[in-house]
């Protein structure tokens, strides 16, 4: 074992302090090619939902002619895509939030039932679970449209609630069983002795202690439902059932060329998940160290 | 704990036929085990209706072996796949390398490294069908927001991006590189806030510089965490519906079709379902090993997402 430090060149200040410069410089220019590559397409989105009808081809960098008029007339309903915008907003929301809530029931129940009743080969039921992942999303959809058929729930909400469902809850049985390891058995032994069954250790025990779990799972399930798209346009096509998302996907497959008001509405449609992105970013990146990681 | 266990032979007394256990060892009994069997019939329920009998239904659609015989046949299939597998090979790792060198960058100390990040969440937060929307109109020939900022800043015309076949693969997986960066940026960044700073003390006290702390320091510690975000976004790249649907929408020509969106054409625009499911479970054999090596690694170094 060497007993010397290795020996580092000892340069000039001048040149310590233009390497420092020169650090600090390619940094900001970095972090400006950084700001200018995220906010390109969002200023696309802007600009061009805040043209007129005839700026959108114009071809400037800038806004050639602002109006509001687009927003207006998603707002309004005033087009025949969007005669039910504000029902289909609705729909959308409702999306959101089932998914949201039937993931965290769903997902907390099977995991106390793994992680907390001691299933003697609850891993077999965890690892069965990571099986939805092998076959993509996308490549289920054609058996599940078939399916939702046959059960009869073709162009009712539930269809697309039940199927984003079952693709977030196995990630989120993961990560509750994962953070449900860092909560001690003597808290479920303790209850149980003091004559509570399973139903109120769930209630009073294990929900207020996964609250951090719940909150990060909450919001990825909420992030992948409102991402979603394929599952959206093909369970749902009916005016009454359709959600935003396929309202939206209407401009891209008609003749005319109305893109002001596609834009504004895709502005329209991100705006829930912008605002629940700056007030919970916490706890979306939080979800990502659930558990911690070890190499 | 320790009083319990020697009061309880004295309260059992003398005919004791078990030696006793703690109560969490037993298996279920009783009231428990139909407590349990209620907490798991809704996951059950769910994964029944909508997972094993949708798998073994597609199975059973996709097992004619003739389908597969046209689909070879098909000239436009073998390009599929090769998109697939430029889509999956070029855009995750490109994606992943640059992430983990952005993870690096976002961990500097200036004032202006937080907003910047929350900024660069922010494609991360955006929905993906705006945001392939917004894409896909940046590039479109006439009057695109990219081509008019190319007139502006060099006087150059833009070539017409949907045109040329590798132009336009070359925009899908920027597509799909602008969205998900930012999220593999985070996890990497949650990777490397998990390293003691005291190991990378101890490295500068035994004299290494910047770039040996990295190649001795950090990357063998995130060696492992990056082998399993790489293979589970190959998974869930090869399965990719959005990005190459909405903005290349296959242009030119059907030449930049995915195995999902192909798969989606023949299915639902042909009316041939079966052919377009024969097409995804033909990605099956890459997938399955893919799907095995992750959960051995997932189990065998606990690298949690």
């Amino acid at each position: 074992m060497s007993t010397t430090v290795p020996r580092r060149r000892i340069r000039s200040p001048l040149f310590y302090r233009l390497h420092r410069y020169g650090v600090e410089a390619s940094c900001l220019a970095l972090g400006f090619i950084l700001a200018v590559w995220s906010l390109a397409p969002l200023y696309n989105m802007w600009k061009i939902a805040l043209e007129s009808h005839e700026g959108i081809f114009g071809g400037s960098v800038w806004l050639a002619e602002p109006t509001l008029e687009a927003f207006r007339v998603v707002v309004t309903q005033d087009f025949w895509y969007l005669e039910r915008f504000w029902h289909q907003f609705g729909n959308s929301f409702i999306v959101w939030l089932s998914v949201t809530v039937l993931t965290l029931g769903i997902a907390s129940l099977a995991s106390f039932t793994v992680g907390r009743m001691r299933l003697r080969n609850g891993w077999m039921l965890t690892n069965a679970a990571l099986m939805t992942y092998v076959i993509p999303a996308s490549f289920l959809a054609i058996p599940i449209y078939r399916i939702m058929n046959i059960y009869g729930l073709g162009n009712h909400l539930s269809s697309v609630i039940l199927a984003l469902t079952t693709f977030a809850t196995p990630y989120a049985i993961f990560i509750f069983s994962q953070y449900g390891k860092s909560i001690p058995m003597e808290l479920d032994e303790s209850a149980r002795i003091d004559g509570a069954n399973p139903l109120q250790i769930y209630y009073r025990i294990y929900l207020p202690l996964m609250a951090p779990a719940l909150v990060a799972v909450g919001t990825y399930a909420l992030l992948l439902a409102w991402n979603e798209y394929l599952y959206n346009f093909l369970l749902l096509s009916t005016p009454q059932s359709m959600t935003v998302a396929v309202a939206l996907a209407q401009f891209l497959n008609s003749d005319e060329s109305p893109w002001n008001f596609m834009m504004a509405t895709a502005i329209i449609y991100a705006l829930p998940p912008i605002i629940l992105y700056y007030g919970l970013r916490r706890y979306m990146a939080a979800g990502l160290t659930m558990g911690g990681v070890k190499g | 704990m320790s009083a319990t266990h020697q009061a309880l032979p004295l309260a059992r007394g003398p005919a004791v036929t078990r030696s006793w256990r703690p109560p969490w060892r037993r298996g279920l009994r009783g009231s428990d085990v139909t407590w349990a069997i209620a907490f798991f019939i809704p996951y059950g329920v769910v994964f029944l209706a909508f997972v094993a009998y949708p798998i073994v239904y597609g199975l059973w659609l996709g097992s004619d072996p003739a389908l597969y015989a046209n689909l070879f046949d098909d000239p436009r299939y073998k390009i599929t796949v090769i998109n697939t597998l430029l889509l999956a090979g070029v855009g995750v790792n490109l994606k992943m390398f640059v992430a983990f060198l952005l993870s690096g960058f976002f961990l500097r100390k200036e004032r202006w490294i937080k907003p910047l990040l929350v900024l660069f969440m922010l494609p991360w937060a955006l929905p993906a069908l705006s945001a392939y929307i917004s894409l896909h109109w940046m590039f479109i020939g006439y009057g695109g927001f990219l081509n008019s900022a190319l007139d502006m800043l060099f006087g150059v015309d833009g070539p017409i991006w949907f045109n040329s076949y590798w132009l336009a693969m070359g925009i899908n997986i920027l597509a799909y590189i602008w969205k998900w960066l930012p999220f593999w940026t985070l996890v990497f960044l949650a990777g490397r806030l998990a390293i003691p700073q005291e190991i990378y003390e101890a490295a500068e006290v035994d004299g290494a510089s910047g770039l040996r702390r990295f190649a001795f320091v950090t990357f063998p510690l995130l060696a492992n965490l990056y082998l399993v975000s790489v293979l589970l976004s190959t998974l869930w790249t090869v399965g990719d519906f959005m990005a190459p649907y909405l903005v290349s929408s296959g242009a030119p020509a059907l030449h930049t079709l995915v195995l999902a969106t192909y798969g989606y054409r023949i299915a639902f625009d042909h009316g041939y379902p079966t052919m377009g499911l024969a097409a995804m479970l033909s990605a099956l054999p890459v997938l399955i090993p893919l799907a095995l090596l992750l959960m051995r690694r997932l189990q065998a170094s606990e690298v949690q997402l």
